[in-house]
């Protein structure tokens, strides 16, 4: 099992530890999922995101070329330090991983999660030419710091970052070294997500308590992300779903939406043409049940019409939530449906995602 | 009102007459961490020592809370159930689960003292 450089931070401020894709990561501190949860809204929580990949690739525009093979995103649209949301496609359209990348000089940065990043690495390297040069970033920690008070607690250490816009980045100086942070985050907070060398992460994570950011374990991460519609790889995005079936048509750009020319184009040209029979949707269980990953759909007249995908109860929105896929002319917003929990039906309705939302800076 | 005792289950049991009642142990609660939702039995339902009676869940996983003896349930707590955090606040007083008509008092021999439950729990951490 690997470490993360804030492990020994983690177990002395009273981390519960679970194995979570080959690492030992804190799911939740001595204050407990909901109270970091709310914290993260309220004031600022940071999480160790270490596990990740912080992948680099450099090159010029035939780089840019080969990776529009696998990635669909329209390269010359990236401006410098700008960071996108898209994916890793496979030959059917099926999402590899899904992922942040960002223009930096001389290259791009590339976000992975933790359990796919080998993999993926193998699947960037396969459509990069000679010319290309690629480095998982094993001495960097990565360290999310979101919430309200982000923006003033990280300006007080580290001077200037406030003027970044919402999916921005740049590099900063740090105790005399080059970190690069970026204006990004997965909770549906505002907050930042600063690239960090290992030997110097603990004296960020001190500066961050001292400021009152509390740290947050992988469970309230969970309970933000899904309060805030987002997918988590092996939940809601997996290799046999595409992303007009996850409902992220958005992240692929408008212009290889129109003109392709990435693995699984067909597939996913025919789904764009002619709608998707299975989609990704918001789910509110009626009452207090709360439906987890595996829980069956059902329509009010009893076919099973689809399954959830991750369920929990939302701390912000103080009730149950979901999300799935079910099938298409059932998706509509506040359509009633049936989930099946411990052999019973309950009453639950497809709801509009972000079940909670805040306004990003932009 | 007797002694309390403790299933190996983490269930607490305190005789009172002829019903008991029954809740969750302060070391359940710190293991499941915050409580969200809870499912109580029905009133007039019949249980077998050790059956399923109840559903507590967690913000991560449900769980199973089981009668430590046979009986009748006879009341239920449904401010825990209005309010599913009143179990972590108060696990082995006001956030009590259910009330029981107990069938056989002997089956309360082969539960734990609290020493002896102290002691499963430093044993058996997990």
């Amino acid at each position: 099992m690997e470490k993360t450089a804030l492990y020994n931070f983690h177990k002395n401020s009273g981390a519960k530890f679970v194995p979570f894709a080959g690492y030992e990561m804190p799911i939740q501190y001595k204050d407990g999922i909901v109270k970091e949860h709310i914290n993260t809204r309220q004031s600022a929580g940071f999480f160790d995101v270490s596990h990740m990949g912080q992948f680099f690739v450099s090159g010029g525009r035939s780089t840019e070329l080969s990776l529009e093979k696998i990635i669909p995103l329209d390269f010359k649209e990236i401006q410098m330090n700008q960071s996108k949301y898209s994916f890793l496609i496979n030959d059917e359209g099926g999402v590899i991983d899904d992922l942040i990348i960002t223009r930096v000089e001389n290259g791009f940065n590339i976000i992975l999660n933790a359990a796919c990043k080998d993999n993926d690495i193998k699947e960037i390297a396969k459509c990069l030419n000679s010319e290309s040069k690629y480095e998982l970033r094993k001495d960097l920690s990565l360290i999310a710091l979101q919430g309200p008070k982000s923006e003033s607690i990280l300006e007080s250490i580290i001077k200037g970052v406030k003027e970044l816009k919402f999916m921005n980045g740049n590099y900063f100086e740090f105790q005399e070294k080059k970190i690069y942070i970026t204006r990004s985050g997965y909770t549906g907070e505002d907050g930042f997500e600063i690239s960090v060398p290992n030997s110097i992460v603990e004296n960020l994570i001190k500066l961050l308590t001292d400021k009152d950011a509390k740290p947050i374990g992988l469970g309230a991460r969970d309970t933000l992300r899904l309060e805030a519609g987002l997918c988590l790889y092996g939940h809601e995005l997996n290799q046999e779903i595409n992303p007009i079936q996850a409902d992220l048509k958005w992240a692929i750009s408008k212009k290889r939406r129109e003109t392709g020319g990435f693995k699984g184009w067909e597939n996913i040209k025919k789904d764009l043409q002619n709608g998707v029979s299975k989609i990704r949707i918001g789910i509110k269980p009626a009452g207090k049940i709360i439906a987890r990953e595996g829980t069956k759909i059902y329509s009010q007249s009893g076919e099973e019409i689809g399954v959830i995908t991750s369920g929990t109860y939302g701390p912000s929105v103080n009730s149950p939530v979901a999300m799935g896929y079910i099938k298409s002319k059932f998706s509509e917003i506040n359509n009633k449906i049936l989930i099946e929990v411990r052999g019973k039906k309950h009453e639950a309705k497809v709801s509009k995602l972000p079940f909670y939302k805040k306004s990003y800076v932009k | 009102m007797s002694e309390k005792k403790y299933s190996k289950k983490h269930e607490w049991i305190m005789l009172d007459g002829e019903s008991a009642t029954v809740g969750i142990s302060k070391h359940a609660t710190e293991m499941l961490g915050d409580i969200v939702f809870v499912e109580l039995p029905e009133k007039g339902k019949s249980l077998s020592k050790e059956e399923k009676a109840a559903v507590v869940e967690s913000t991560k996983a449900a769980s199973d809370v089981y009668t430590p003896v046979s009986g009748e349930i006879v009341e239920t707590n449904q401010p825990i159930v209005d309010d599913p955090s009143n179990v972590n606040k108060d696990p082995e007083n006001n956030g009590w689960f259910f009330k029981i008509k107990i069938k056989d008092k002997s089956e309360l021999n082969s539960l734990m003292s609290q020493p002896d439950y102290e002691k499963f729990v430093k044993d058996n951490p997990n």
